[in-house]
């Protein structure tokens, strides 16, 4: 099956700090970045803060400039389109993002928000949009009534499903949810995952999942890349990559979740980070790729 | 107890007792707004106005916190109590060194001063494993890399070897790897100094990890208190036994079991159960008026009348199903004077 997304040597670099002499070198914030995600897929990409994570996403739908490499989605090269070209296939690509508080516009009402792509995109008449936005807050699960109220009126899992429904107002085919309920309680997480898996299954759509919470990917992921200063370091299926990871990082990661039966030993397996060396990936088993020596 | 404009008084903790024996560590589980970090600060007499203490006993080695004046509470508060917050970078001052800070706690409290106290502060750096002490001490928090910050602050709270420590959410603001580092580095000190720790946190994972025993607070009441393993292998109440299985870890590709809608606005919570509206265990009794205690073992209390019709003396029985070990007097003791201890803190507002 040919790939929806298919990204290749991606590369993003910052300038260093310093004084025209005594520049540091530049940090590669995401380095020599590799991996494709099938149609109706859901593509994890776990690591710790700083790993490059977000930015990856960020270069994916070009809100970010990427420094160097190749970003295919639906055929389209991202890197190559104008401006005015981009926007008008961000329809396809859109992005969830983490903190439902900050990514709503506190000013606007909310049935306005999830309008509001509708128009950048010139679809449908007033009453058209207006019909579609009703018919998004019933898809998300939220009350058509609320439409007229503003994002304060809302708790952090209803703001998620207000994103949501933004996101999917365009019907895209790439969805990056770039840690879409870390922001969220505990018992509201579960609520807003399962909206996310419903909405995949009904309307096909492909996820890049950027998370943490490694016990979730595990369970939403089919396949998950782990990711290390900018580098990735294992892609595999996800099954595969809890039971048998392959690199020293991966390893250290695992280890490091709490587990939830009390009493257990704990055995914690450090990640000597002086000993990181960046290596390609390479097959270790049939779809099991890891950045080791063999 | 805290004002709401023209609405009178909400409680955002309610009726809440428990104990922290010597060398125990007390898991108080929550989501946002249950009233665990509310019932924290009001151990240490930190609850800001309008929030004021409307009732109840905080008994510290056997004296009652809510009766000292303040420059006592003052000697409380980092000599008896230390406290370890979510967010270093917010509680250590950023325009002083770490070392500084430590030696100012060891003055402060009368426990050593000028060169003894700047190397005390070292012993203490060293003793919480960060690397280079003596050049760190002279650092400011800003240097200090997230996991670092956190161990000086542990460094901090343990510096005037206090009886007990309150850990609010220690290891949330941090990466997996670094958490783990942290866990374990509590366990060691706790070893070490023998500590009495109040482990305040929304994370069910590390509570598996740390706790002795777990209080589980909702809607700022506690719903279920037993020990950790009664609380992982029989979960009783419908609000722990959901949040257990809300933890992702079934098949790959399948829906998680969540609890449907969501945590009650303060002040605006139901006559009856705070959770009955979300409970899928719901009858009739529910609605009209909370829970009682009921015992359902020795040391296993449960809020909810699937257990047992609420009793009046559910006070008394929640205090003696909470006595430490015995032989020894409890560290910290909360009790609620039947009904009365409400508490306030910072207005939360969720419109």
């Amino acid at each position: 099956m040919t790939p929806l997304v298919d990204v290749r040597n991606l590369v993003k670099e910052y300038p260093g700090r310093g004084g025209l002499f005594q520049r540091t070198p530049p940090v590669r914030a995401v380095d020599d970045v590799s991996f494709s995600i099938a149609p109706g897929e859901t593509f994890g990409l776990v690591g710790e803060s700083g790993c490059g994570k977000t930015t990856t996403g960020r270069c994916l739908l070009r809100l970010i400039e990427p420094t160097s490499g190749e970003i295919r989605v639906k055929d389209m090269d991202v890197r190559a389109l104008s401006s005015s070209a981009l926007r008008r296939a961000r329809r396809h690509f859109q992005i969830v993002f983490q903190d439902p508080y900050s990514s709503l516009n506190p000013r606007m009402r909310v049935g306005d928000i999830v309008e509001e792509p509708l128009i950048i995109h010139k679809l449908g008449s007033r009453e058209e949009r207006r019909a579609r936005v009703q018919q998004l807050f019933e898809l998300v699960g939220l009350d058509p009534s609320a439409m007229a109220k503003y994002p304060h009126e809302f708790s952090g899992g209803q703001r998620q499903r207000i994103g949501l429904a933004r996101a999917l107002a365009l019907e895209p085919s790439l969805v990056v949810a770039d840690e879409p309920v870390s922001a969220l309680d505990v018992s509201v997480q579960a609520q807003v995952v399962n909206l996310l898996l419903d909405m995949q299954k009904r309307l096909g759509l492909t996820y890049l999942f950027i998370a943490h919470d490694l016990r979730l990917v595990r369970q939403v992921c089919n396949r998950v890349a782990v990711m290390y200063r900018g580098r990735l370091v294992e892609v595999a299926p996800a099954e595969r990559v809890f039971a048998a990871p392959a690199h020293p990082y991966t390893v250290a990661l695992l280890s490091a979740i709490p587990k939830l039966q009390p009493g257990q030993k704990l055995e914690r397996i450090p990640f000597d980070a002086a000993s990181f060396r960046p290596l390609p990936l390479r097959e270790v088993e049939s779809g099991h790729w890891a950045a080791v020596q063999i | 107890m805290f004002q709401l404009a023209g609405r009178g008084e909400a409680a955002a903790v309610d009726d809440v007792s428990f104990e922290v024996g010597h060398g125990e560590t007390l898991g108080l589980v929550g989501e946002s707004g249950s009233g665990k970090s509310v019932t924290a600060l009001s151990i240490i007499r930190l609850v800001l106005p309008p929030g004021r203490i409307t009732g109840g006993r905080v008994e510290l080695e056997g004296r009652n916190l809510l009766d000292l004046d303040e420059p006592a509470m003052r000697h409380i508060r980092g000599r008896r109590i230390g406290f370890i917050f979510q967010e270093p970078m917010v509680a250590l001052d950023p325009v002083y060194t770490i070392g500084f800070q430590i030696a100012e706690t060891l003055t402060v409290h009368d426990l050593a001063r000028g060169e003894a106290a700047k190397k005390r502060a070292v012993e203490l750096l060293d003793a919480v494993r960060i690397p280079d002490p003596s050049r760190r001490a002279r650092e400011y928090p800003h240097q200090l890399s997230g996991g670092l910050r956190q161990r000086a602050m542990i460094a901090l709270a343990l510096a005037a070897e206090p009886a007990l420590v309150i850990a609010d959410e220690p290891t949330t603001a941090l990466d997996v790897t670094v958490q783990a580092e942290v866990l374990d580095l509590l366990r060691e000190m706790r070893r070490t100094f023998h500590l009495s720790l109040l482990l305040i946190t929304h994370d069910l994972g590390v509570i598996a990890e740390m706790a002795d025993r777990v209080a589980v607070m909702y809607a700022g009441r506690i719903v279920e208190q037993a020990t950790v393993d009664r609380i992982f292998a029989s979960p009783s109440h419908p609000y722990t036994r959901g949040l257990l299985a809300s933890i992702p870890g079934g098949e790959p590709g399948s829906r998680l079991s969540a609890i449907p809608g969501t945590v009650p606005v303060l002040g605006q919570l139901p006559p009856g159960c705070a959770f009955a509206p979300r409970c899928p265990n719901r009858f009739e009794p529910c609605d009209k008026l909370p829970p009682g205690v009921t015992m359902i073992e020795a040391d296993h209390a449960v809020r909810c009348y699937l257990y047992g019709p609420a009793t009046d003396d559910t006070a008394e029985k929640d205090r003696d199903a909470t006595d430490g070990a015995p032989g020894l007097p409890p560290s910290l003791k909360a009790t609620a004077d039947h009904r009365s201890l409400g508490e306030g803190g910072q207005v939360r507002r969720r419109a």
